[in-house]
This record gives structure tokens, C-alpha cells and sequence, in this order.
């Protein structure tokens, strides 16, 4: 039990959020973990489309896919989309 | 304060509840026909139609969504009213716990009646008894009287700031649903300024900023999201918080309505019948209380020091009251409309017997199973109850501690 979490009693009321939902880092449900590879991906945007958490994004500046694993539950559909098999679903911990 | 002059009105118990919710201005309601709960709903569809309310009545297609649409209206800060007996509190059984884990204060008549199968229309608490555990206040009436006055005094206990806990009040199928009284009955005003306005405590939204607890779009608000292990065991320490701060709040209510309407039960959690000097004494709820105080009456006559605790709230348990009035008596007999199968007797019969088991002075108990699926209950048969707490009073003996009360063998 981690010492900042609220008690009962500063609880709000029928779990009304107090903080966005952001805050709320799901990434941490994660089994296995996308590992993207740059010289192989051909930047068509599917992964970044088709992501149900929003969690890959383009950076224009440095043309890269940027994966962010606070929000990645691990899925794996990015991987699965991938036409140019840039994307390995490797278990998390080991990459 | 001098009582509020009252009109006589001969209702039966299901129409004294439907003129209750007419007067307390409820905003929403939405129910589903089930015998004998039906005339509540259909009375009230009445007041709805000619005019002389302007609540949403919502006709939905199961009692599921009747709790459903109550809980959702309740959530936007509306006074919200709902009514069911039997299958239909089971078939809302999901709903009954999303409702008091989401603080929605909906009230509710339940007309108490037997569980199926097989099929039953008449009275047993099989069906609220079943719903003991899911934060829901319960308060059961002994006549329509009672019924009228709870159901108005419901909306306040539940509706209060630091409570926000559904609530439903049990009336006893056909023995009161379905029976003309004749039921005093407050003016319009009187009830509707005694109700007042359902106010809303303050909550912190996501953006850290105090806002009223209902969904509104000016202030968007997420109420009952998913609550894993790290936060969902202190909600529900809150509800059990909330339930222990409703004993004050009921007995406060009930001493307000008392005061105005010149009538009370007890100290409004427990109706104590003749009981300071008794040597023995049986607790039930529901209509079979008058049954009861009837043979006390009779056995008084006769020089037995009999008498009756009543309870009138099931739902926060009134604890010190039970062990205060029971202690020390020579014999208790606790009646149950209900039977908890293989569990050792009745569930109201587990609780006294649990609250008196650490007290140095306690009684001897047994249990009694009774009027399961509308068996009549005479007053010969809680006459003879009585007649064996006398000889467990002399012999100290409980011999059978659960007995059934009025089956064939």
C-alpha cells in the first residue's frame, strides 16, 4: 500500500475521479511490449491508426514512431497491423 | 409546536404510499407492475396523468431498468422514487448494489412477498432479506400508517448530505398492500416543506475543483468508474461510515415528523412494546407486530410480563438499542418471515443472537420460522410462542432453537 494513496476518508464519494484520467497510468497492465524498428518501418501510420489507446504518435522532426508505454497495455494489434513487420511483441522485461 | 391538523383518508397500504411520493415532489419515476407492489404505480401513473404532479414517470420494459433509469436519474441530482416486490428485486439485484456504491439516494417501496419457486404472491421477506447486504437502508412498516410515514421520512434520511444511501421501505404484501385503513395523512404543504428540496454534497471533480455530486454538463463529473484494489475497498469503508452516521440521521428524522404529525414508533429504529419490565420478549418486523402487541396485551391481563421490541429499521442495525432492551430478560423469542436455508435460522435471528453474545446478562434465544409464502399467522400461534419462552423462562431450557411456526408436519 503506497503511502500517497488517499484513505477513506479523503476518498471522494462513489469514486468520483479527482485527477484526469491521464494520470492513471495503465501501461503497467502490460505482458509483452512492442520494440519498433526503425530501418525496417516504411512510416505508413498504421500502427499510430490503429493503437485503441492513442499510445504511438509521429514525431515529424525526427521521423520516428514514438510508443508511449505509460498508456500501452500491450496489445500487440500495432505489431499485428504492421505490413512491414517492424514491430516485435517481446515480453516485457526481456528486450 | 402544536401537531398539523390531518385529513382521514381510508387507503390501503399500497395507495398510502402512492400518496406519500404525490406529496413529496419526487422528480422521476420509473417502475414495473408486479402484484402486489402494481398499485403503487398505478396510482401514481394517475396522479402523473391528471396533472397533479409533474414527475418524468418512465414505463420501462423490467425492474433492471427501472433500478437502472433510478440510479441515473438519482446521479443528476433528481428525487427519485421506484417500487417492486418479489421477482422484481431480484431481477433489480445487479442494479441495487451500482445504486448504493454509486450514492444514489433512490427510494424505494418494496411489498414484501415470497420468492419464487414455487410461484408466490403473497407475504414473506424472503425478497428484502435477500437484498440485506448491498448498502441499501430498510425500514419495514407495520400498517399503511406506518407505510405513509416512512416512505416521506425515507427521502430525507436518504437524501441527507452525509448519508447519500438508497433506501427502501417494506410493507407486508396484501396484509397491508392490498387492506383499506384508514391513514392520516399530512397536507400537501406540510409534506412538501418537511421533504424540501434535495440538496447535494460537494465533491472534488478531475480537475481538482469543488463541484455539487450530480452529472451536469456545466460541471462534467465521473461517478462510479472502474475502482480496482487500490481504491474500491475505502469506497465501500465509506458506505459502511455512512450507514453507521444514518442511526442519528433516522432517529433525528423521525423525531421531526413526530413532532409535526403527532406520531411516532419508538425512537424510530426500534418500537419497544411494553418491554422495560418484561420477562420475555419476541423482536419482529413487519404487520405481525400488531399481532404480537395484541397478545401482549392479552397476557398482561393475565399477569405474564410479556412484551415486544419492534424493529422498524433493519438496515443500519440498531445495535445498542437491541442489546440494551433484550439484555437481561429471562426468555427471547426472535421471528423470522424468512429462512436463511442451511444457515442456522433467520437472518434476524443470527443478528440479535450475534449482538448479545458478548453481553454478561443474555437471554436465552431461539427462532422462529413463520409465515413463509403468506401462511396466516393467528394470534394463537404467537400466543403459543409466548407459551414457550414461559417454560424456557422456568427451565432455562431452549431445546429446539429453530423452530417453525405454523407448517404441517
Amino acid at each position: 500500500m503506497s503511502p500517497q494513496k488517499k484513505g477513506w476518508k479523503e476518498v471522494t464519494l462513489a469514486g468520483v475521479c479527482w485527477v484526469p484520467s491521464t494520470e492513471y497510468k495503465t501501461g503497467d497492465w502490460r505482458s509483452h511490449k512492442p520494440v519498433w524498428d526503425t530501418e525496417k518501418c516504411i512510416r505508413c501510420m498504421f500502427c499510430h491508426i490503429f493503437c485503441p489507446d492513442g499510445a504511438i504518435k509521429y514525431d515529424p522532426e525526427t521521423n520516428d514512431m514514438i510508443f508511449d508505454y505509460d498508456f500501452c497495455k500491450g496489445c500487440g494489434i500495432c505489431a499485428n497491423e504492421c505490413p512491414a513487420d517492424a514491430i516485435e511483441m517481446v515480453v516485457e522485461g526481456k528486450e | 409546536m402544536a401537531t398539523i391538523k390531518q385529513k382521514t383518508m381510508p387507503l390501503s397500504g399500497d395507495e398510502a404510499v402512492a400518496y406519500a411520493v404525490k406529496q413529496c415532489n419526487v422528480d422521476v419515476v420509473a417502475a414495473y407492475p408486479i402484484t402486489p407492489q402494481t398499485i403503487i404505480v398505478e396510482k401514481f401513473s394517475e396522479y402523473v396523468a391528471d396533472g397533479e404532479v409533474d414527475t418524468a414517470f418512465v414505463c420501462v420494459e423490467s425492474e433492471h431498468s427501472a433500478m437502472t433509469c433510478c440510479l441515473t436519474a438519482s446521479a443528476t441530482g433528481a428525487r427519485t422514487f421506484t417500487a417492486t416486490a418479489s421477482a422484481g428485486l431480484a431481477l433489480m439485484h445487479e442494479m441495487l448494489g451500482v445504486t448504493s456504491g454509486c450514492r444514489a439516494p433512490v427510494v424505494m417501496s418494496v411489498v414484501n412477498r415470497a420468492l419464487s419457486a414455487p410461484i408466490n404472491i403473497h407475504c414473506d421477506h424472503s425478497d428484502s432479506m435477500a437484498a440485506r447486504d448491498l448498502s441499501w437502508i430498510q425500514m419495514y412498516a407495520e400498517n399503511s400508517q406506518e407505510a405513509y410515514d416512512s416512505t416521506i421520512q425515507a427521502f430525507r434520511i436518504a437524501e441527507n448530505p452525509e448519508i447519500m444511501l438508497p433506501a427502501m421501505v417494506g410493507l407486508d404484501g396484501f396484509v397491508l398492500s392490498h387492506t383499506l385503513e384508514n391513514v392520516d395523512v399530512l397536507p400537501d404543504e406540510a409534506v412538501k416543506k418537511f421533504v424540501g428540496t434535495r440538496k447535494v454534497p460537494l465533491v472534488m471533480n478531475h480537475r481538482g475543483k469543488m463541484v455539487p455530486f450530480k452529472l451536469d454538463p456545466e460541471n462534467p463529473l465521473t461517478i462510479g468508474p472502474l475502482d480496482l484494489y487500490d481504491y474500491y475497498f475505502e469506497h465501500k469503508r465509506q458506505q459502511e461510515e455512512a450507514m453507521i452516521r444514518a442511526v442519528e440521521v433516522i432517529k433525528n428524522v423521525h423525531d421531526e415528523y413526530a413532532e409535526q404529525s403527532g406520531r411516532s414508533y419508538g425512537n424510530g429504529l426500534v418500537e419497544p412494546y411494553r418491554l422495560d419490565d418484561a420477562e420475555i420478549a419476541t423482536v419482529c418486523i413487519g404487520s405481525t407486530a400488531g399481532t404480537v402487541k395484541t397478545i401482549v396485551d392479552a397476557l398482561r391481563e393475565n399477569g405474564v410480563k410479556a412484551g415486544l421490541l419492534k424493529l422498524r429499521v433493519f438496515r443500519p442495525l440498531p445495535t445498542q438499542d437491541i442489546i440494551s432492551s433484550l439484555s437481561g430478560k429471562k426468555a427471547v423469542a426472535v421471528m423470522d418471515r424468512a429462512c436463511s436455508f442451511g444457515g442456522n435460522g433467520g437472518p434476524i435471528f443470527h443478528e440479535i443472537r450475534h449482538l448479545l453474545y458478548d453481553q454478561p446478562s443474555k437471554p436465552p434465544i431461539v427462532n422462529y420460522i413463520y409465515g413463509l409464502g403468506g401462511r396466516d399467522t393467528p394470534p394463537y400461534l404467537i400466543d403459543s410462542v409466548y407459551r414457550d419462552l414461559q417454560k424456557i423462562a422456568e427451565t432455562g431450557q431452549t431445546k429446539e432453537q429453530i423452530r417453525f411456526l405454523g407448517v404441517r408436519e
